[in-house]
């Protein structure tokens, strides 16, 4: 396969899934802050801003409608809806022989569906639509690429771009959270605290596999072991690795190429999240946890890159 | 389509009872069913110079042309002729010259042409065929008699238009087609890549099969669906310039299982564009040193580099005395009138008879910086004198023809459109043609001008079983 088509649906893949995981978080967020008084809601927009690892817009204020069309339709802002689907078709536009016209047809449609979105205060009021209607859409995606395009090497570089991504994601994302709670976190959360715990779960799509498990009663602890130790849920943070190294993994036997780099990487990773125990994990400090894997996750993307996609001529001709 | 007011020539006889038959409404709903079909499969073009919405669907008409076996033989003859005589002159042109020292063709003009390029001299091509992939456009005359109006030698476009007609029409007329006995052009792909395959250069990679590759310069290339198209067609690989790169004079493709040779590429970037370090430097579109590895003999380009010369407007005026000094044969399609600017009899004439004339510069393509006299206004035609005056070699004249008019469906109602005719013909280890090719059609009413990037469509060719 060539390195660009390779490329290409890499990147096709991570911006979708962005493209999904913004949409889920802001509409989690309206939805909360609906129940919520607008002081305890002001400092809100900054964790999301945050947590989607976008700056906070200089000059502008910050309120719901700047801040909701910053993050959605903003065409000047590259981590908005608009601009990510618009990166994941250009990106699928240059490979579009390698995909199904299934594929091709229905990440359009997507396109063509957000960009007629009419920005605009009225826009805001009906967003739980939009976001419904992108969710949709980036599933039915994920579907349609699963049942018509052949699981080779193309589809694995389009599950090594979502589950980099979701990675990224998930640990800004927890971390976050994690940061501004001083409560223990053993004991089951506080009637103030509970609806911010569910956000977070809904977030990763995960409150109802959470409650199947430990029943509706949240405490901290279980979240941090569900979210970042789950060996099944999709979304959670070991999921997405085992995805990663799976990925590279049968990549580099259909290539077969010495990918040592991304594979140790993701090898560690995998390690780290596998065996890890999740009192050790919260005693030792979170955030320094979940930066590592982020870090790690960084380096295995670098490696990736410089292994398949931009290798210098010289390292290509010694092999 | 008519030999006589009312009465359809005998080919279109069945057609025509079909169309008698067929209520409005009716060809209106098929009509429709085969624009969706072409716009659900983003068969486009793209149109230069248009800021909105660059993708266009390119327009089908449902009403085929249809040419009878013996008129098609004589095409067949005319157009492996012709570019046989072609092949043999851009040889001589970059070898010995022998045509040019005896005078037959004039030196300037090959000296003069953009396209020639010296650094083919003494350059020997695989086969020594120059130009394998032609499609060369014809017009049918007042008199029934098929007439060559334009060589494309360079990279010809819309083979997948042609293509993609049929598919379309055997959806909508299925019972026509058996009646007719029209015969099959899907193995377009398949002959395209043997072609290719004829051509691996001398000193290939020599493994079981040369590895070909299709090079594009990207999705804002207005023929992008077509390279996509061909490439998926015959399996084989579509890059880029950046995809690609030369070591040692290999070229090479960057793979995610690491570099990989390539021996033959199916180019669709101009010669200009091609090689930075050779042409224009200021390309983003190529890749360096392709060119010294195709000296070296390591890789085919298809069509070879230079082929511009044997195509300009003024090499056109004398194909017919090529084929004459190669061949010793008359062509068998003759060419249209056309007026070589630097002599200055013709000239003069041209000039005061610009009214009459179509005037085209001699490198342009696509319908690009062209007078159709007849519907031009006088400043136009004040602005051509004065180019021509300047730059008398840059132009040639043609009297203005009496293209042939085609039945067409064209907002709701059938009507007679003007249309041309582009056969495609392969050259690798003989010549080949499939049998039909792209009729294009000039859809606004009167128009004369065929071409997609000026409001042009096409439709089916068929040709008959003799």
């Amino acid at each position: 396969m060539l390195s660009r088509v390779a490329d290409s649906l890499y990147w096709m893949s991570r911006y979708l899934e962005r493209v999904e995981h913004t949409a889920r978080l802001i509409d989690v967020d309206f939805q909360l802050r609906l129940d919520q008084s607008p002081e305890s809601g002001s400092g809100r927009w900054l964790r999301l801003l945050e947590a989607l690892q976008v700056p906070v817009p200089a000059g502008a204020k910050i309120d719901a409608a700047t801040l909701a069309h910053t993050l959605t339709l903003d065409r000047g802002n590259p981590s908005s809806i608009v601009s990510c689907i618009s990166a994941a078709r250009e990106n699928m536009r240059q490979v579009r022989e390698q995909c199904s016209s299934e594929m091709w047809e229905q990440l359009n449609r997507l396109y063509l569906q957000i960009v007629a979105t009419p920005a605009g205060e009225a826009w805001v009021l009906h967003s739980q639509l939009f976001f419904r209607g992108v969710l949709d859409g980036a599933h039915l995606f994920q579907g349609v690429t699963d049942s018509t395009m052949s699981h080779g090497e193309g589809w694995h570089y389009i599950q090594l771009g979502r589950f980099v991504e979701r990675t990224h994601g998930l640990a800004a994302l927890i971390g976050t959270h994690f940061n501004r709670i001083s409560q223990p976190l053993e004991r089951t959360v506080d009637s103030d605290e509970y609806l911010e715990w569910v956000g977070l779960l809904k977030c990763c799509a995960a409150f109802e596999a959470y409650c199947k498990k430990y029943t509706a009663e949240l405490r901290p602890l279980r979240v941090a072991e569900f979210l970042l130790l789950s060996p099944d849920f999709p979304h959670s943070v070991r999921f997405s690795v085992d995805k990663v190294h799976a990925a590279l993994k049968t990549i580099g036997e259909l290539t077969e190429r010495k990918a040592d780099s991304p594979m140790r990487l993701a090898g560690r990773l995998r390690a780290n999240l596998s065996f890890g125990e999740i009192d050790e994990i919260m005693a030792d400090g979170l955030d320094g946890y979940l930066s590592s894997i982020r870090k790690l996750c960084a380096q295995a993307h670098t490696a990736i890159h410089q292994i398949y996609f931009d290798y210098t001529v010289e390292s290509a001709l010694v092999q | 389509m008519f030999q006589s007011p009312g009465v359809p020539r005998a080919h279109y006889q069945a057609l025509f009872r079909t169309l008698l038959e067929l209520p409005a409404e009716e060809l209106k709903k098929s009509q429709q069913a085969a624009d969706l079909s072409f716009l659900h499969q983003g068969i486009t073009f793209t149109v230069y110079g248009n800021e909105q919405g660059t993708e266009r669907v390119f327009p089908n008409d449902l009403l085929p042309r249809i040419i009878p076996g013996d008129e098609w033989q004589k095409i067949e003859r005319g157009l492996t002729q012709r570019l046989t005589a072609l092949n043999l002159f851009l040889q001589d042109i970059y070898h010995q010259g022998r045509i040019l020292n005896d005078g037959v063709v004039p030196r300037e003009l090959i000296y003069s042409c953009r396209h020639f390029r010296r650094e083919m001299r003494g350059l020997p091509v695989p086969r020594g065929i120059y130009v394998s992939i032609c499609g060369t456009d014809l017009v049918r005359l007042p008199d029934g008699e098929f007439a060559v109006l334009e060589d494309n030698l360079r990279v010809p476009s819309g083979v997948s238009y042609m293509l993609a007609n049929r598919k379309v029409m055997k959806r909508v007329f299925p019972g026509l087609f058996g009646d007719y006995g029209v015969r099959p052009i899907d193995h377009y792909s398949q002959s395209l890549l043997s072609t290719l395959r004829a051509l691996v250069p001398p000193n290939w990679s020599g493994r079981t099969e040369p590895t070909i590759a299709l090079l594009t310069p990207g999705i804002f290339n207005s023929a992008y669906f077509e390279h996509t198209f061909l490439a998926q067609q015959m399996g084989v690989e579509l890059v880029e310039g950046r995809d690609l790169l030369v070591h040692d004079n290999i070229v090479y493709m960057r793979t995610t299982a690491g570099l990989r040779r390539v021996d033959v590429i199916h180019r669709r970037v101009d010669d200009d564009f091609i090689d930075q370090l050779c042409f224009r430097p200021d390309s983003r579109l190529g890749v360096p040193g392709l060119f010294n590895a195709y000296r070296a003999g390591n890789v085919a380009l298809v069509n070879a580099v230079g082929t511009g010369v044997a195509d300009d407007k003024a090499t056109y005026a004398y194909v017919p005395a090529i084929i004459r000094y190669y061949l010793n044969e008359d062509p068998i399609l003759p060419n249209i009138e056309t007026y070589v600017l630097t002599d200055k009899k013709q000239r003069n004439y041209v000039l005061e008879h610009l009214d009459q004339m179509v005037v085209k510069a001699v490198g342009e393509s696509g319908g690009y910086g062209m007078l159709i006299g007849p519907q031009s206004t006088a400043e136009q035609r004040e602005k051509f004198r004065r180019m021509i005056q300047v730059d008398p070699r840059n132009y040639i004249a043609q009297p203005t023809l009496a293209l042939s008019r085609g039945p067409c469906f064209v907002d709701g109602e059938i009507g007679a459109r003007h249309i041309d005719l582009r056969p495609y013909i392969l050259f690798g280890e003989n010549v080949t043609l499939v049998p039909g090719g792209l009729t294009r059609v000039a859809l606004r009413k009167g128009s004369l001008v065929v071409n997609s990037s000026q409001g042009g469509g096409s439709k089916d060719t068929w040709v008959l079983r003799a």
